[in-house]
């Protein structure tokens, strides 16, 4: 007996039992379109998360100042005031690696139109800040080198701030006050949306960094310094090279601990998407033990199949069927079987993917990968809950099993 | 050449709650080929139990059984299988047909179980075995569109389809009218004059009549075997008149 023989035997076997076919393949069609939605769920979240990360700027670097130690208490990353100026000009001028370079400022306080507050975000930027996050205005312009050198009073407003303080106005050459300071604002910037760890980006108001630290905050440490490589593959070089600079310019010892903390935007990543993966890996092993449900199903379905098929055993016995024979035609039985549900789970999981992406606005996406694990984890479903039944049925009698009725 | 079927000193013993029961205890027969053979006995004769070791279904307790010169104790259960598929054609008493699967489909089946490539266009064998049976014309016909008679015809197909040495039947038409019987064994006697060595388990005297020899058993021992001039089923089913 072949293969192809032992297949449209089972077919014709599954044809004619067409509806019974298609109860006990429920559990298999409903485990592996689970699988193929999580996994398409899970790729459109990694894909998300790799968009908003790559929304945080080109090949970006950041430095926070970081944990010391000089005190015995180890602190959290940005923990101290270690970060100056003087360390963002060492690092535009020696480092060849790292093309731009803009401090951030933070510091949060009111800001006021006529009897409207709203409590957000300063950051003191560089000009090249812009450049660095690839962040654009929607309105308006971006700061220039004028607005740095006299430390103009001017201000770019994020989206939410600038919905929140001018629902039905054009912000951009109005004037409102920041820590009691009247500043102009200039621009709009674009939205952006809520980082990965759910803070809204567009919640800000960016300042030329010389206006915050001479007009408004007695603060002359920096938050961040933000670096851009020259390109993808230089990032690693460019860490390398401010690690360097640093160091030197904050008189580290070899061995002794930094007082800065470096991030490039792969760790940014990675701390992400780790997140989702474990999610990923619930979900998947929640769909696996429905597939293993649904084998169950099949498993349940196949014996009764084989005692309601005895004397159909005992014919093929009696007309020179070996055991093997009978073995092999229930077990390709049961593979077809849940093969069959794993196809039209596969094309249930697709449907169920578009319906997700379409309610989520995430990219899901089947995948090969996933839908050849799913088709071949039911195949083996099929094997593994498909034996004992087919055992059964070549352990008959044939002359017990032409007499049963 | 061997005789078709050589048995001697036959004996098979089940164990049952009271204890060894002798199905049959101590049977010599030879069938040679060319035979149409009937065995009669009443239920608990031994008749149906000598029919499975017969058909390589059972093995023998003690004594030896060569079909077509083949020492048939000493085979394991897959050389029995391979055995039945190219000696033994079957036809049982409840036609024992596949359901939902078209007379073709049917007479296909044994040579899917041919190892030994013997057929090398089986569909068209299986056409010219149901049309020798006078179904040409419902191949694709499943058992329960055909009548009873019909059904039985179909089996005698699957049967011959694989020329085997020996035809076993089962009370053949233990579930049949006086006419479809007669029809039957029309049939049985034209491939006996074709050649086909038949032997039919029976109870009905009228059935052995239309065989060339009747063994009739009692109690796991053959009690007589007499051979006769068979009637002929065709002109009796003639006689009968046509169908009111």
């Amino acid at each position: 007996m072949n293969v192809v023989s032992l297949v449209r035997i089972a077919l014709a076997s599954i044809r004619r039992n067409a509806a019974r076919s298609l109860l006990t393949i429920l559990g298999v069609v409903i485990g592996v379109g689970a699988v193929v939605v999580m996994v398409a769920i899970g790729n459109g979240a990694q894909a998300e998360i790799a968009a908003k990360v790559a929304g945080l700027g080109t090949h970006l670097v950041v430095v926070a100042p970081g944990s010391s130690t000089r005190t015995g208490v180890s602190g959290g990353a940005g923990s101290t005031d270690s970060l100056t100026m003087e360390d963002v000009e060492k690092i535009k001028k020696e480092s060849w690696n790292a093309a731009l370079v803009s401090p951030v400022i933070q510091t949060f306080t009111m800001a006021v139109v006529g009897n409207v507050n709203w409590r957000t975000r300063i950051s003191g930027v560089d000009v090249s800040y812009f450049d660095i996050r690839s962040w654009g205005v929607s309105a308006g312009r971006v700061l220039d080198e004028a607005d740095i050198r006299t430390s103009k009073k001017v201000c770019l407003l994020g989206a939410t701030v600038a919905r929140t303080l001018y629902p039905d106005r054009d912000p951009v050459g109005q004037t409102l006050r920041l820590r009691g300071i009247p500043m102009e604002i200039v621009g709009v910037l674009e939205a952006k949306g809520q980082t990965a760890e759910g803070t809204d980006q567009d919640d800000v108001a960016l300042v030329p960094y010389s206006t915050v630290r001479s007009r408004m905050a007695g603060r002359q440490f920096l938050g961040q310094i933000l670096v851009s490589a020259r390109s993808a593959a230089a990032v690693p070089d460019a860490v390398d090279e401010v690690r360097a600079i640093l160091r030197e310019g904050h008189r580290i010892r070899p061995g002794m601990d930094e007082d800065f903390t470096i991030q490039d935007q792969r760790q940014i990543a990675e701390t992400a998407q780790g997140t989702t993966a474990v999610m990923t890996t619930l979900l998947m092993a929640v769909a696996s033990v429905s597939l293993l449900v649904g084998g169950i199903g099949i498993m349940n379905i196949m014996l009764v199949s084989v005692t309601e098929r005895t004397r159909e055993i005992g014919i093929r016995r009696a007309l020179g069927a070996r055991r093997r024979d009978v073995l092999a035609q229930f077990l390709v039985e049961a593979v077809v079987l849940s093969g069959l549900g794993g196809v039209l789970g596969t094309a249930l999981g697709a449907a169920g993917s578009v319906v997700v992406g379409w309610l989520t606005g995430w990219a899901t996406a089947v995948t090969p990968g996933s839908v050849v694990i799913a088709v071949t984890f039911s195949a083996a479903v099929g094997v593994f809950f498909g034996w004992y039944p087919a055992r059964r049925a070549a352990a008959f009698d044939p002359i017990e099993a032409l007499r049963y009725q | 050449m061997a005789p078709v079927v050589e048995i001697q000193g036959l004996v098979r013993q089940y164990q049952t709650g009271g204890g060894l029961l002798s199905a049959l205890a101590g049977v010599d027969l030879v069938v040679h080929d060319g035979e149409m053979v009937a065995i009669l006995g009443a239920s608990g004769s031994g008749k149906s139990t000598l029919l499975n070791v017969l058909g390589c279904l059972d093995r023998p307790t003690r004594g030896s059984y060569r079909l077509a010169g083949v020492p048939v104790e000493s085979l394991d259960d897959d050389a029995l299988a391979d055995l039945r598929n190219s000696r033994l054609g079957f036809v049982f008493q409840s036609f024992n047909l596949l359901p939902r699967t078209t007379a073709l489909d049917n007479v296909l089946l044994p040579m899917l179980y041919d190892r030994d490539g013997r057929f090398s266009d089986p569909e068209a064998r299986a056409r010219e075995a149901l049309r020798r049976v006078g179904l040409g014309e419902r191949l694709f016909h499943l058992p329960n569109e055909l009548s009873g008679g019909q059904q039985q015809r179909v089996a005698v197909a699957r049967a011959l389809v694989t020329e085997p040495r020996l035809l076993l039947a089962d009370e053949p038409t233990g579930n049949l009218d006086t006419r479809t019987t007669l029809d039957v064994m029309a049939l049985f006697q034209e491939l006996h004059r074709q050649g086909t060595t038949l032997l039919i388990v029976t109870h009905e005297e009228a059935v052995a009549n239309y065989c060339s020899r009747a063994i009739t058993m009692r109690d796991g021992r053959i009690l007589s075997d007499r051979r006769h001039d068979p009637g002929d089923a065709a002109a009796d089913l003639g006689a009968l008149g046509p169908v009111v």
